[in-house]
């Protein structure tokens, strides 16, 4: 019987050590996360339930911290504010058309990019200039390529003048118009990062698949859409992403070149709108805010689930 | 299929655009592969057997020369239009598809008069599936296959076109030791049953020689010897030759012809019926490890064997190795001084390890002479 004893308790001392060890560690990583979780918790969890609150409390003064009472309110009232529904609707299209394109050309452009041997590092540093462009002065530019004022009918409005068309008036012109350079800046400036992070995934599909390919005598189509596509595929996805929530949280181009007031040029965005509801002239209402930028995490959170489950049934690996 | 090169040269600009000259990847091929053999390039590398491999499969156009599949001139053709297959030593499988879809590839680019309906294509993929055995591995995905199948599924998609010639780069460098040896007599054996002329690149002379039917040997571009693994090894051409076949290496010795003997140091290696008329002057010689006789002890401080003499060296370590005995030894006239050399003898000699000179009796047939300006072979 001591001999049974014995073992037992032989046994049962590493077993209690290595429970402790474990818990000791499982110690170690929490307090090496502390830092992290604590500045998380203060400056991103408790805001955010924070604006949860606000846009369920009718009426809030963040001076005072009163409302008048609790409800779907707020809702109610941006979804039937016609300044938001041109947001929701500017933002709609600014998304499906710049989203789509960009990627697009960005892909055909580094396709061109890694087939030139010659000049390849200058081409490359010059689309990727306008990454370091800063936005304000690439809206500005814009604006004077575009606008039409009463001494002159800006450059682009000359070319169009070529072709027997125009003058148009870009920026306060036509809805269409004024879309149409939105949509054309929007491009211009997410194209260099989509550029250099496709030329990069371009340059990383392993040479030795096109001579496969050749060998096999492969055509030059069948090579991009069954070789290059399928490998370059988690990046095109991850850019599409990324396009989705950038573009839905556009705010700072469309000011760049349509102006501050952006609800009299019918031009806001959701970002805009929720600026507007705190600080604009129309401002002092932090209810609406919340509620407002609710209703775009809803939308850009729905989008983002949607990307990556597409994502995962046509992932490669 | 034969293949025949005439004159074939490939030349590259020099990486270093400082320096004009360029780089001669294959030198003046001039030679023929017969009809249904397994042939293997051999060379170290960076001597051109890679370069060589791609002129024949087309993708890369050489400088000068020409090359004919029995005898149509494929020298301008296009790789597609060859009817090449080629195995890539990363084996070079899509990875988004599937081992049936990766053989059924190279089918579905097939265009006009040659296009297959998809249970054709399938039914093809199964053939060349069965082939290198691997038809139950049809819905993987190379990511969850061993290297050793993935090797298989890459030439089974060289092979579902049937083509006139396989080619294969380094086909067992990405395999263990044991995969290897399996893997080669796969090769083999798939040559066998297919009977498609199948030409493959490797540095690891033992790979060549095990399978091959005819060993291209190279250096710098240039074909040094061509013949049947045994003959090369029994008769290596030059001293390159002589050195880059076998495991253990050949040992190589300073030494000299006098008055038609052979000699190293003071032993005479080789008597007056082997040299024969050769003129005396300074000579390397090489002896392959199994080319040692070791003699029995109580002789080995006596009495000269007339006919082949008597080689002495410094005993440095034995070696046992179950079925052989590897005997480590030293001697002042190796070629690179301070060279561990090796002789192998049947286990069932017994040497003294405590001794510190061993004696040999050489084997003639296994002792190579080679000119000291040249290189090249003198007996």
């Amino acid at each position: 019987m001591s001999v049974q004893q014995e073992t037992k308790i032989q046994a049962g001392k590493p077993k209690s050590n290595a429970k402790f060890l474990k818990r000791l560690n499982a110690f170690k990583a929490w307090l090496y996360l502390l830092p992290a979780l604590v500045f998380l918790g203060i400056f991103m969890v408790y805001p955010l339930i924070d604006v949860l609150v606000y846009s369920f409390e009718e009426g809030y003064n963040s001076a005072s911290q009163t409302s008048f009472g609790t409800g779907w309110f707020n809702y109610a009232y941006v979804l039937h504010d016609p300044y938001f529904l041109q947001a929701v609707k500017n933002t709609f299209i600014i998304v499906i058309i710049t989203v789509p394109l960009s990627t697009l050309l960005a892909l055909l452009i580094s396709l061109a990019l890694n087939s030139i041997k010659k000049l390849k590092e200058v081409f490359q540093t010059i689309f990727f200039l306008p990454y370091v462009t800063n936005t304000l002065a690439v809206g500005l530019v814009f604006m004077i390529m575009f606008k039409k004022t009463p001494y002159t009918d800006g450059l682009i409005n000359m070319i169009l003048a070529i072709f027997k068309t125009g003058p148009i008036d870009f920026i306060d012109g036509p809805y269409w118009a004024k879309m149409f350079v939105m949509c054309f800046y929007t491009i211009w400036v997410v194209l260099p990062f989509k550029v250099l992070i496709l030329t990069s995934a371009l340059a990383s599909v392993d040479e030795v698949y096109y001579k496969a390919a050749k060998i096999d005598g492969t055509s030059r189509f069948r090579m991009f859409t069954h070789i290059t596509l399928p490998m370059i595929s988690p990046m095109i996805f991850y850019l599409v992403i990324t396009g989705f929530i950038g573009a839905f949280k556009a705010y700072s181009d469309e000011v760049a070149i349509f102006g501050t007031n952006l609800n009299s040029a019918g031009m806001n965005t959701i970002v805009g709108y929720v600026y507007d509801m705190l600080y604009g002239d129309s401002g002092g209402y932090p209810s609406y805010a919340a509620a407002a930028a609710l209703i775009l995490f809803a939308i850009v959170f729905t989008i983002t689930v949607v990307n990556l489950l597409i994502s995962k049934k046509t992932s490669i690996r | 299929m034969k293949i025949r090169f005439e004159g074939l040269t490939k030349r590259f600009p020099n990486r270093n655009k400082k320096i004009k000259s360029e780089v001669v990847a294959v030198d003046n091929f001039s030679f023929e592969i017969p009809d249904g053999k397994l042939v293997g390039l051999l060379g170290p590398s960076g001597c051109g057997k890679s370069t060589a491999l791609n002129l024949i499969c087309g993708l890369e156009t050489p400088t000068e020369g020409k090359i004919f599949f029995d005898d149509d001139d494929v020298t301008d053709l296009p790789a597609e239009n060859r009817g090449v297959g080629m195995v890539f030593q990363s084996y070079a499988l899509y990875p988004h598809l599937t081992v049936k879809k990766n053989i059924m590839f190279p089918l579905q680019n097939l265009k006009g008069e040659q296009k297959m309906t998809k249970e054709q294509m399938e039914a093809k993929a199964l053939e060349a599936a069965k082939i290198v055995q691997i038809e139950e591995l049809m819905d993987r995905k190379p990511n969850e296959m061993s290297g050793g199948q993935q090797q298989r599924v890459a030439i089974a998609r060289a092979l579902v076109k049937m083509p006139r010639v396989l080619l294969l780069d380094e086909p067992l460098s990405n395999l263990d030791a044991r995969l290897r040896i399996q893997t080669r007599e796969e090769i083999k054996r798939i040559q066998n049953t297919t009977k498609i002329t199948t030409i493959f690149v490797t540095h690891d002379q033992e790979e060549a020689m095990s399978i091959s039917d005819l060993i291209v040997v190279m250096k710098d571009g240039a074909v040094h010897q061509i013949g049947k693994p045994q003959e090369v090894y029994d008769s290596p051409v030059n001293l390159f030759v002589a050195k880059f076949l076998g495991t253990p290496p050949i040992n190589v010795f300073t030494g000299r012809i006098k008055d038609g003997k052979l000699l190293i140091g003071e032993d005479t290696i080789l008597g007056k019926d082997y040299v024969k008329d050769t003129k005396d002057q300074e000579v390397f010689i090489g002896i392959r490890p199994e080319g040692f006789l070791l003699r029995e002890d109580k002789e080995k401080n006596g009495k000269l064997d007339g006919k082949n003499g008597v080689f002495h060296a410094d005993l440095l370590a034995i070696e046992v190795m179950g079925r052989d005995t590897s005997v480590v030894f030293s001697h002042g006239s190796s070629e690179i001084e301070g060279t561990r050399l090796r002789a192998i003898v049947s286990s069932d000699n017994q040497i003294d390890p405590e001794s510190k000179t061993v004696a040999f009796d050489v084997n003639p047939k296994k002792v190579f002479v080679f000119s000291k300006e040249t290189q090249e072979r003198l007996l």
